[in-house]
């Protein structure tokens, strides 16, 4: 298995260059929002292992709901250039560097620090940042592997519609031997995984261990600071402010205007860490045990009950005193907000009730998102548009892929009675 | 938090249009007249006195309903910043977003820029006459009076038919509606996993509590605006004025149906081409479900149970009723938690996801959040399948006045037809939109939606191809169909201008 790695590069743009810069980024696309994946600047389907890419500009249109005494008027306008892959990213970004370094030297010229003489690979990685958590919908599933399943599903459902006008009044049992023949005999390969790197398996071993440990080693600190916890959070629960205004017509528009191009939908978000030590280090915990679970938990096609993200990560930025979301999620904004708030509200309050604003939570995990429109305005007046957004296989959704996999799965595996027979050929 | 909603007292249905309660079923002749103010303290003066009916007239022969769009405020000379209060998507209209028409479906042949009307030439006030058998032309003539021409231009006059309880394809329509409940107390989350049909007031009537227990968007005033003080007072606010309370959001669209093509389509299949249509549908042509009832469902009448007392539980691979069916799309009828009822330990592994992987079932959850109250009408002549079919029959010119009343446009009207109806993705399915109002375009990838799958008890699914467009939107727009003290505000509102 190849486990997937993301990468993102964030450089502060130059004042007077931002406007430049969003002409170049739209260069890069086919429709608005929507990256050519053979566009010029930075031929995205070029690089086979490339899940999800984009190139957002992180601004901030709720600074001004930062506490005066905190107050962060310089924070800076950037530039950042994320995604998700197959193997090792640093591996990735040489490519990046040999194959669309022109491009991409056109892009970061844009920012602070670059110029004309600039090594862009050493630059690159000076300005990579790691994520505090991140999500894979289903780790080691890699791009070629898709697009083989993806290719045995419509050989498949050929090879049935022949056989549907061909027979009737045969078993499913025989009915599966008979595709099994036809795909062997003209169907498309199916590679073998590659090893799992072991570096890779003593990572999450590693983790697994030392989280739990870590865990059970704090027991009765939890146990004993709980009280303590719980009385400083309710207190700051009461008294938070909650800043969530209508968003305006325009942002909207603009948000709206690069949507529901395919079936799968960007998301980008940026928002302000509530000041102080308390809801930092909540924040870190929770950050530690969501990436503890995604991990090593949910691995295989969803997020707690959410099963139409692909890839999301979680970074922060400016010292933690700023909040980065990026996603990639199956259907509109509405049904993914709505699976938000019917689905994981739990999880939204956990993480984004340390942000400044956010509806008001009770005890870290009720309410909150559960106010359906204050979470709706709250969620859309931090969403900030993508610039150019790519995803390497644009029909299909995490449900379709997850269809796949079971679909190849049941070729290779022997399934004998027609019961099993019939639930594989209905996934056909 | 929030005032408790108490039962609906009399004066709320005295305050409300009928609309809200009654389809007025017993009032088969109905007319939609689309207006255009003209002049505007004449329009206003004419609102004001206008012969609405209202929720606690049970019995009248002839009846008036008055809605509004954004546009007909903003002609009224209703402020801005009163129109601001209500949903965004009201304020922007069904048109008038590339974004909007793209999650609608209206694309191609449905395109706004082929409209009938509804695209810049958005109406401001519709006006919906219903009346008994032979009575309709003298109602028309009585509601469009001098008085009235002062005020109004009638851009448009949409006609109904009575098709009885059918469709123009034929089928027994209307018949699923939600419940409202207007007691809606403390939630039971244990027994929300299940599918019910008894749905709060507040999901249909503005400034009610709804199913998250709070209220949905609509203008909240000052009690000292002028006017303001006739407004109902607000739950959710102390001592402001309620311009949404008793009204709602009607949703128009004018859907034309080609019954000809519906028909010969079905009929060219090999097998029974009666039983594919059904199965399109996801019921029988007289009505009957597809699955077996299993009675009991919270909401549901002892007497709906034959035709209403169903999920698809029983049926999660689509054997009974396809998956992708026009009335599964429609309401799944799926409850808050994959399995249903559960012990608390299960309901918390389930909420972490950690339970058995029913992927597919959890894709679509929680039906209560997208219910809808539907009030369309007919209209064209009713053609009979069998004289369809026959090469010389005649263009029934039919279709439906699609209504429905919802008090969140965008979670309740455009998520199910968006995410449900037109979504070729649904419920893990692929290649395939609405099998009756899809509109058969390839999605931006490039990949059909335009099949249908009918899977078979041997595990081979049925996949019919190449299912031509059978719907097409003409016309649209989203209404505030006001309670009647907001009505007389806003009517004061063009008078005091």
């Amino acid at each position: 298995m190849t486990p997937q790695s993301n990468f993102m590069v964030v450089a502060p743009i130059l004042p007077g260059r931002e406007e430049d810069l969003r002409d170049v980024l739209a260069a890069m696309n086919l429709s608005p929002g929507v990256a050519n994946p053979a566009n010029a600047i930075f031929p995205f389907a070029r690089f086979e292992t490339l899940h999800v890419a984009r190139f957002v500009i992180l601004t901030d249109e709720t600074l001004a709901d930062r506490p005066p005494a905190d107050r962060f008027d310089d924070a800076p306008v950037y530039l950042a250039f994320l995604g998700d892959s197959d193997g090792d990213a640093d591996q990735l970004l040489q490519r990046f560097a040999e194959t669309a370094g022109e491009g991409l030297r056109r892009v970061f010229s844009h920012c602070a620090g670059f110029d004309a003489k600039t090594n862009l690979l050493p630059w690159v990685r000076a300005h990579s940042v790691t994520p505090a958590a991140q999500y894979v919908n289903w780790v080691g599933r890699t791009v070629s592997r898709i697009r083989e399943e993806a290719a045995l599903h419509s050989a498949l459902r050929g090879y049935l519609a022949r056989l549907e006008s061909a027979n009737g009044g045969e078993t499913p049992a025989r009915i599966r031997d008979r595709l099994v023949r036809l795909w062997q005999h003209e169907g498309p390969k199916l590679s073998a995984e590659a090893p799992t790197p072991p570096a890779w398996r003593i990572r999450r071993l590693a983790n697994f261990i030392g989280v739990s440990i870590a865990i059970l080693l704090l027991i009765p600190v939890i146990v004993i600071g709980a009280p303590f916890f719980l009385w400083a959070l309710r207190r700051r629960e009461l008294t938070d402010p909650v800043i969530v205004p209508r968003p305006t017509e325009d942002h909207i528009k603009a948000l709206s205007s690069i949507e529901d191009r395919a079936v799968t939908n960007q998301f980008s978000a940026f928002g302000n860490v509530k000041p102080g030590r308390f809801r930092l280090w909540t924040l870190l915990v929770i950050f530690q045990l969501l990436d503890f679970s995604t991990r090593q938990f949910f691995t295989r096609g969803r997020l707690a009950r959410v099963g139409t993200i692909h890839f999301a990560r979680w970074v922060f930025l400016d010292d933690k005193r700023r909040l980065f979301f990026a996603s990639n999620y199956d259907g509109s904004l509405d049904s993914y907000m709505d699976d938000f708030i019917n689905k994981v509200a739990f999880g939204l309050n956990l993480v984004f009730s340390n942000g400044i604003g956010f509806p008001s939570t009770n005890f870290l995990l009720f309410g909150g998102a559960q106010r359906e429109l204050e979470f709706k305005y709250y969620l859309r007046r931090h969403q900030i548009p993508t610039q150019v957004w790519y995803k390497a296989y644009p029909e299909l959704t995490a449900a379709d892929l997850a269809r796949n996999s079971m679909i190849r799965a049941g070729l290779e595996d022997r399934l004998t009675t027609d019961a099993e027979a019939r639930q594989w050929l209905a996934l056909i | 938090m929030n005032v408790a909603a108490k039962r609906m007292q009399p004066s709320e249905r005295k305050d409300m249009q009928g609309l809200l309660l009654t389809a007025y079923g017993g009032l088969p002749e109905a007319s939609f007249l689309l207006l255009s103010i003209r002049d505007r303290a004449a329009a206003a003066a004419w609102l004001a006195a206008a012969p609405i009916t209202c929720g606690d007239i049970r019995d009248a022969s002839k009846v008036l309903q008055l809605a509004l769009t954004a546009a007909g405020m903003r002609a009224l000379g209703v402020p801005e910043a009163i129109i601001a209060g209500f949903s965004a998507e009201f304020v922007a209209g069904m048109a008038e977003e590339d974004g909007r028409s793209r999650r609608l479906g209206d694309l191609e042949a449905n395109a706004p820029a082929r409209w009938r009307w509804g695209y810049r030439s958005v109406p401001h006030v519709l006006a919906a006459l219903y009346a008994e058998k032979g009575g309709l032309a003298a109602w028309r003539q009585r509601i469009a009076d001098d008085r009235f021409a002062a005020g109004f231009e009638i851009i448009d006059e949409l006609p109904t038919s009575d098709m009885g309880p059918k469709e123009p394809f034929g089928f027994t329509d209307g018949i699923s509606q939600p419940r409202l409940d207007w007691d809606h107390g403390p939630r039971d989350a244990a027994a929300l996993a299940e599918y019910g049909n008894l749905i709060a007031a507040g999901e249909f009537v503005l400034g009610y509590r709804n199913e998250y227990g709070f209220y949905t968007d609509r203008p909240v005033l000052d009690a000292g605006l002028p006017g303001a003080a006739g407004l109902p007072a607000a739950e959710d606010a102390a001592a402001k004025r309620d311009l949404g309370r008793n009204g709602t959001y009607l949703v128009f669209r004018e859907l034309h149906q080609d019954v000809r093509a519906f028909w010969r389509f079905f009929s060219s299949l090999p097998g029974d081409g009666r039983a594919v249509a059904e199965a399109c549908i996801g019921r029988r042509i007289d009505g009957t479900p597809l699955v077996p009832t299993t009675g009991s469902i919270r909401g549901i009448a002892a007497k709906a149970v034959a035709v209403n007392g169903f999920t698809y539980e029983g049926d999660p691979s689509g054997l009974a009723c396809p998956i992708g069916a026009h009335v599964r799309r429609a309401n799944p009828r799926t409850g808050d938690m994959p399995g249903g009822r559960q012990t608390w330990l299960g309901r918390f592994i389930r909420t972490l996801g950690l339970g058995p992987a029913d992927l597919q079932q959890d894709l679509v959850a929680a039906s209560r959040f997208h219910r809808i109250l539907r009030r369309g009408r007919e209209f064209g002549s009713y053609l009979p399948r069998e004289e369809a079919v026959k090469p010389e029959a005649p263009d029934p010119r039919a279709g439906l006045h699609f209504i429905c009343l919802n008090a969140n446009i965008a979670r309740q009207f455009e998520f199910v037809q968006n995410a449900w109806l037109a979504s070729a993705k649904f419920a893990g399915l692929s290649g395939e939109s609405d099998p009756v109002i899809g509109n058969r375009l390839p999605d931006p990838a490039g990949e059909a939606t335009d099949a249908f799958t009918m899977p078979q008890p041997n595990g081979i699914a049925r996949r019919v191809a190449a299912i031509p467009q059978f719907v097409t939107v003409a016309g649209g727009a989203y209404f505030f169909l006001p309670g009647v003290s907001a009505l007389r505000f806003l009517a004061a509102c063009g008078s005091a201008g």
